[in-house]
């Protein structure tokens, strides 16, 4: 099948800043894509210049097979949720979802139906009378929402749209968003700067920076291989600890030699790793470093390190240790004995790990 | 204050209160009757008869009412060789400043559409242009005007000085509605955008339903610029297209022999009033207007 999107060397230029270059990214329909990044990386112009808000420099946009590239937004057949919402402030509700179908002359009966439909299907019925001011945060992006869904587009847009929404009404959102997008099966564009709503929502995840695209690929794929030491760093909570080691060749694996604060470096085997340079960066997730007898395998291999800080987390416990000159945290179960400034046994499990180049920061295996 | 254990001290500081209180207000109120008494002046004095006013007392109340000086500022009046009152005067103010309010409304708000919220490549450069334009003094638009009026051949009419008026607001009130839709997030024009609206659809169905404070302000402002102007209105009319104003400064400055100051004071009073009724009207949204771009902001 066609991709639903297909953006092909697109460049956006501001004067002589480049804001976006070389991006390349196809989604086949019922994709759930998500751009993340964060601050000032390009995403949001970047959506805007898929839904035309924004003209581009260089390169082709394609939507359903069409090129797009030079057609106006309202002619792109596509559905845009906002961070701020942008409800029409002087309209009711109603008003608001079926302002798009009045602009485009659809008939009344029409318009009456999709409104009852769309209604009904995000519960904010009893607010059709309202006034956007008179709503809370929670029920004015369900409107927002209204007002793409009442559209029926090829696409659907999202920027940011839950960034303003408080910790639990976002959590609930991102569920109905996702539950959504599993009814509708629609093709979606969702700009976040939120690693956990990528990880969450998307069936295909851009992780971008500086206006560069720095990794395209399912959520785990992002997570269980990550393509560089930023895509290590900003994706997951708590980040993938990044720890500078030696590596030697030993047989037919590879030795990996991590300093500790006090006594001998620890020394872990890693029988699938080749050709590794002298210089390498570990990257093991903190679940990867977990309390010993409950990973086993011949990738795991236990050590002693004197913890730093102990954090609680209800379901977890994360205990800080230093390795190789970096804090490093092991996600423990919440029973763990390990207590600050005391030496624990620490089992590190080598099945999922990464090594990146220290210089360039791309990843090794 | 009922409070049983109420200290001395305490007591004499909450007098000091209301001493100061009180002060406050005699303080306001003579400022208020100083500002008022001009006006006291001129209704008492419009309603006074000639004899009254010749030996009676300036700020007395006039011992018998009598309308007569305002029927004849409204209808008898000379201006000159015409003695029509200001009624004509008083109409053609309305023909030049009901057109010339809206019209420099309407545009200010277009202006400000586009430059608040359609920036285009230049937007800034002409919005400081136009900025510009309010500070020009009227002296110095005078004689190119006069050329520009002649050349369009509508010089010495009624659509001359709307047209007169209509350029020297623009600046204003792109000014003011520029400000307030600054205020108005970009994404609501996106919006409508991706909703498939256009450049005027967004502009009459989102933008205008939002504006009315800001409309009332460049109302008042307008009205009040174009009903008391008297530089423009003398300039550019001829004999039976002056506006009130002018006909105000015939009646009081180009009667001979004897002062007749009630009619002067009617004449001046009828020609004030329409301005009067504008702020008493709208005045409240005028606050409002001029504040509510600070305060989102």
């Amino acid at each position: 099948m066609a991709p639903i999107l297909d953006i092909r060397n697109l460049y956006k230029n501001y004067g002589s800043v480049e804001i976006l270059k070389d991006i390349n990214v196809a989604i086949e329909p019922g994709d759930f894509l998500v751009l993340v990044g964060p601050s000032g990386c390009g995403k949001s112009t970047l959506l805007n210049c898929i839904a035309g808000l924004e003209p581009i420099s260089g390169g082709s946009i394609a939507i359903g097979g069409d090129d797009m590239t030079n057609v106006s937004p309202k002619d792109r057949d596509i559905a845009m949720v906002f961070q701020s919402y942008a409800l029409y402030p002087t309209m009711s509700v109603a008003k608001n979802i079926t302002f798009g179908m009045k602009v485009r002359g659809v008939d009344q009966a029409t318009q009456d139906r999709k409104l009852a439909d769309v209604a009904r299907q995000l519960q904010i019925e009893p607010l059709l009378n309202r006034r956007p001011g008179q709503l809370s945060g929670g029920q004015r992006q369900r409107v927002a929402m209204g007002r793409a869904l009442v559209r029926d587009p090829k696409l659907f847009l999202f920027d940011e749209p839950l960034s303003n929404l408080d910790a639990k009404l976002r959590v609930e959102m991102r569920t109905e968003i996702k539950s959504l997008h599993q009814n509708l099966g629609a093709s979606m564009v969702y700009v976040t700067h939120d690693q956990i709503e990528a990880m969450t929502l998307a069936t295909k995840i851009v992780v971008m920076k500086a206006g560069v695209i720095q990794q395209i690929g399912s959520p785990s794929e992002i997570y269980n291989r990550p393509a560089n030491l930023f895509v290590a760093d900003f994706m997951g909570s708590p980040a993938m600890n990044l720890i500078p080691a030696k590596a030697r060749t030993n047989g037919g694996g590879t030795t990996i030699e991590i300093a500790r604060r006090e006594g001998e470096p620890i020394v872990l085997n890693d029988p699938r790793a080749k050709d590794l340079p002298a210089d390498v960066i570990v990257g093991l997730r903190p679940e990867d470093i977990a309390e010993p007898g409950f990973r086993h395998g011949e990738t795991v291999q236990q050590a002693d390190c004197r913890v730093d800080i102990v954090e609680p987390a209800g379901a977890d416990t994360y205990v800080m240790t230093h390795l190789g000159g970096k804090p490093v945290t092991a996600r423990m179960h919440s029973e763990t004995e390990a207590a600050a400034g005391n030496v624990h046994t620490f089992a590190f499990d080598l099945a999922k790990v990464s090594y990146f180049e220290p210089e360039t920061g791309h990843r090794l295996n | 204050m009922t409070d049983a254990t109420f200290s001395p001290a305490r007591r004499q500081s909450a007098l000091g209160k209301t001493a100061l209180r009180w002060g406050l207000y005699i303080i306001l109120a003579l400022f208020a009757v100083y500002y008022l008494l001009p006006l006291f002046v001129m209704v008492t004095t419009s309603l006074k008869s000639l004899e009254e006013i010749r030996t009676g007392d300036l700020v007395a109340l006039p011992r018998e009412i009598t309308f007569d000086a305002w029927r004849t500022a409204w209808s008898e009046a000379c201006t000159g060789i015409q003695c029509e009152g200001v009624r004509p005067y008083f109409w053609n103010s309305v023909l030049i400043a009901v057109p010339g309010v809206v019209i420099s409304t309407l545009l200010g708000a277009v202006n400000g559409y586009v430059i608040a919220q359609w920036r285009f490549k230049g937007a800034n450069i002409i919005f400081a242009l136009m900025l510009f334009g309010c500070f020009i003094p009227f002296q110095v638009v005078l004689l190119p005007m006069a050329r520009l009026l002649g050349m369009m051949g509508i010089a010495g009419t009624i659509p001359g000085l709307i047209f007169v008026h209509v350029i020297y607001g623009i600046g204003f009130t792109t000014l003011f509605f520029r400000n307030y839709y600054v205020t108005i997030p970009q994404e609501l024009v996106k919006a409508a955008k991706v909703d498939g609206a256009t450049f005027l659809r967004i502009f009459w169905s989102i933008f205008l339903p939002l504006s009315l404070p800001i409309i009332v302000v460049s109302i008042i402002w307008q009205f009040t610029q174009i009903w008391n102007d008297f530089l423009f209105g003398v300039s550019f009319s001829q004999a039976g297209t002056q506006p009130v104003t002018v006909a105000l400064n015939n009646i009081v400055n180009s009667t001979t022999g004897v002062k007749e100051y009630n009619v002067d004071m009617a004449a001046a009073i009828i020609a004030a009033l329409p301005t009067l009724l504008v702020y008493v009207v709208a005045g409240k949204y005028f606050i409002r207007g001029l504040t509510a771009g600070s305060v989102k902001g």
